[in-house]
C-alpha cells in the first residue's frame, strides 16, 4: 500500500471513525459517503464507541505477505453496538476460549510494518472487553 | 565560577495546574525473572523483581500510549479536541525519526490544533513532559496539555537490566486547578551531568555504569530534588499520605524513601516494580496512577522521577473532591496488573524481537 492510502484513512483506521446518514440516522463503517439504506449523501463523521461482539471468527496460521510478523491471528467479524459489521484481527486472546457472541471492544495496535525500512501501520484490533475500574 | 544565586527554586505557575485526568497502560505479558535467571544462570542466584511486563506483537509505545490517553480522557470528561500539546516521554520511540506524538494525537482525535512532540531524558522523560505541561497550562497558553511516560524498556539478553526492563506508563491530563483531579501544589527538578546509564544513536542495547548507578546517581538526585522541594513547601515526610518514585528495581526506591524519612506504608501503594519491571519513563508515574485508584480527597502524594544522565523531577500534589466519582471512568492500574498471561523466555524472545530470521 503506498503511504497516501494510508494517510487518507488514518482516522477511520485509528479510531473508528465513520459516517452517520443525516436523513435516516444509519451508522456507516467504513464511511463510503453514501447511505446504504436510503442512497442518500452521508458524509457526517461519526465516532464509533467501539464496542461490538463476535460474529464470527477464524483463527489464521498462514497469512498474506506482510502479515506473517504476528501469526498466528484470530480474524473476526465483529457486530458493532451501532450496527455495521467489521472485519478485523482479535487481539489478546491467545489462550482465551472464544466463542460468538463475545463482547469485544476496540484498541488501536501495530498491524503490519512495511518491512525494516518501510512505515509502521497502526489500527483498530478488538480484544475481550476490560471492565472499567 | 560564580556562587549559584539564591533563587525561589520550586516551580509553580501564577495560575493553578492540576491533573484533569489520568490513565495507565500495562500489556498482559508477564516474563518471570526466575525465567531469566534460568536461561542464563542456571537458575542460581536471586532476583530483583518477581516479573516483569512485556509488550505484545502488536505493541509498541505508541499503541500503548493510545490507550492510556483515552483512559485519561474517560476520566477528565473533556473533548480531545480541547488538547493543545501532545507530549510523549521514552526511550522507545518505535521511529528514530517520526513523532510517536502525532500518531497519539490523531489516534485520540486531538489533531491539528496542538503541539506534539517526544521527549527523552531516559527515565524522566515522561516526567519532564509532565512539567512542560505544567507550565504550558499554567501560563495560560492553553487550557488542556497531555503528557505521556510510557516505555517498553529495553535489555541485552543475559545482561542484569533483562530481569527488570518492563512495558508500561501512564498518561495525564494537565488543566485548570479549579477541574482538577489532582493539584500540583509544586515542583522542582534537579539535573547533573552524571553518565551513568546511556544508549548511543542506532545502538539496539543500552549500557550502564555498574555501581556508578547508585549513590552519584539515583540516590543523589532523587534525596536533593525531594528535600529542596519539601523545604519550599515547609513540608515533611509525615504530611503525606503517599510517596512514589523511580523504580529500577525494588530496594533502590525502598532505600531512597528510608533515607528521606518515608515509611514503607506510604510507598506501598505505588511500587509496581516487583510486579510489572521498571516502565522507565512510565516508572514513577504508573505508581502514581496505582495511588490515585485508592487516595481520598486531601491527600497529599510526593512523586520524584529519576532519569539517567542525570537529572529528577520532584511534584507535591494533593487529592481534590473530584477525584474519587471520576477514577471509575477507565479501569484501574491493578486490573491490568490482574490481566496477567505468563510466557516463557523463548515467547519473551520472539516478542522482544530478540530472534533474527534473517
Ligand atoms: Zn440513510
Amino acid at each position: 500500500m503506498e503511504v497516501s492510502s494510508h494517510w487518507r484513512v488514518r482516522q477511520q483506521r485509528y479510531a473508528l471513525v465513520g459516517e452517520v446518514c443525516p436523513s435516516c440516522e444509519v451508522k456507516i463503517f467504513p464511511p463510503r459517503d453514501v447511505c446504504p439504506e436510503c442512497g442518500d449523501e452521508a458524509k457526517t463523521h461519526f465516532q464509533f464507541s467501539g464496542r461490538g461482539e463476535v460474529y464470527s471468527y477464524t483463527t489464521l496460521f498462514d497469512a498474506p505477505q506482510g502479515h506473517e510478523a504476528q501469526l498466528p491471528y484470530t480474524l473476526a467479524l465483529v457486530k458493532l453496538e451501532e450496527g455495521p459489521l467489521v472485519t478485523a484481527q482479535l487481539t489478546d486472546v491467545n489462550g482465551t476460549k472464544l466463542e460468538v457472541g463475545m463482547p469485544v471492544e476496540m484498541v488501536t495496535r501495530k498491524l503490519r510494518s512495511d518491512g525494516d525500512r518501510g512505515m509502521l501501520v497502526y489500527g483498530y484490533k478488538f480484544r475481550p472487553r476490560l471492565q472499567a475500574a | 565560577m560564580m556562587e549559584t544565586p539564591q533563587i525561589n527554586r520550586m516551580l509553580k505557575p501564577d495560575r493553578g495546574v492540576g491533573i484533569v485526568g489520568y490513565g495507565a497502560y500495562i500489556p498482559r505479558f508477564r516474563l518471570p525473572a526466575s525465567e531469566v535467571s534460568r536461561v542464563w544462570r542456571g537458575g542460581s542466584g536471586g532476583v530483583p523483581i518477581e516479573e516483569k511486563a512485556v509488550a505484545g506483537l502488536d505493541e509498541d509505545v505508541i499503541t500503548m500510549s493510545v490507550e492510556a490517553a483515552r483512559n485519561a480522557l474517560a476520566r477528565s470528561g473533556i473533548h480531545p479536541g480541547h488538547i493543545r500539546a501532545v507530549w510523549i516521554g521514552s526511550e522507545s520511540h518505535p521511529y528514530s525519526v517520526k513523532p510517536s506524538s502525532t500518531i497519539v494525537a490523531e489516534a485520540i482525535g486531538a489533531t491539528p490544533h496542538t503541539l506534539a512532540a517526544d521527549w527523552e531524558f531516559a527515565c524522566k522523560a515522561g516526567t519532564e513532559a509532565f512539567q512542560a505541561a505544567v507550565g504550558f497550562v499554567g501560563s495560560r497558553m492553553a487550557d488542556y496539555a497531555l503528557a505521556i511516560g510510557m516505555d517498553t524498556a529495553q535489555g541485552r539478553p543475559g545482561d542484569a537490566l533483562e530481569y527488570t526492563a518492563g512495558a508500561g506508563g501512564a498518561a495525564f491530563i494537565l488543566g485548570p486547578e479549579k477541574q482538577s483531579l489532582v493539584a500540583v501544589e509544586g515542583s522542582y527538578s534537579f539535573a547533573t551531568d552524571t553518565p551513568d546509564f546511556w544508549r548511543r544513536a542506532d545502538e539496539k542495547y543500552p549500557e550502564h555504569g555498574e555501581r556508578f548507578t547508585g549513590e552519584p546517581a539515583y540516590f543523589r538526585h532523587i534525596t536533593s530534588a525531594a528535600q529542596t522541594l519539601m523545604e519550599s513547601l515547609d513540608a515533611k515526610p509525615s504530611d503525606y499520605q503517599f510517596a512514589v518514585f523511580h523504580q529500577p528495581n525494588t530496594k533502590f526506591p525502598q532505600r531512597v524513601a528510608r533515607d528521606l524519612g518515608f515509611s514503607g506504608e506510604q510507598i506501598q501503594a505505588g511500587l509496581l516494580v516487583p510486579r510489572i519491571g521498571n516502565v522507565y519513563a512510565g516508572s514513577a508515574l504508573v505508581g502514581l496512577t496505582a495511588i490515585l485508584d485508592i487516595a481520598n480527597p486531601g491527600d497529599r502524594i510526593l512523586l520524584v522521577s529519576y532519569g539517567s544522565g542525570a537529572g529528577s523531577d520532584a511534584m507535591s500534589l494533593r487529592v481534590t473532591e473530584h477525584l474519587t466519582s471520576r477514577r471509575e471512568a477507565a479501569p484501574s492500574t491493578e486490573s491490568y496488573i490482574a490481566r496477567r498471561t505468563e510466557i516463557d523466555y523463548a515467547t519473551y524472545a520472539r516478542y522482544r524481537g530478540k530472534l533474527t530470521l534473517q
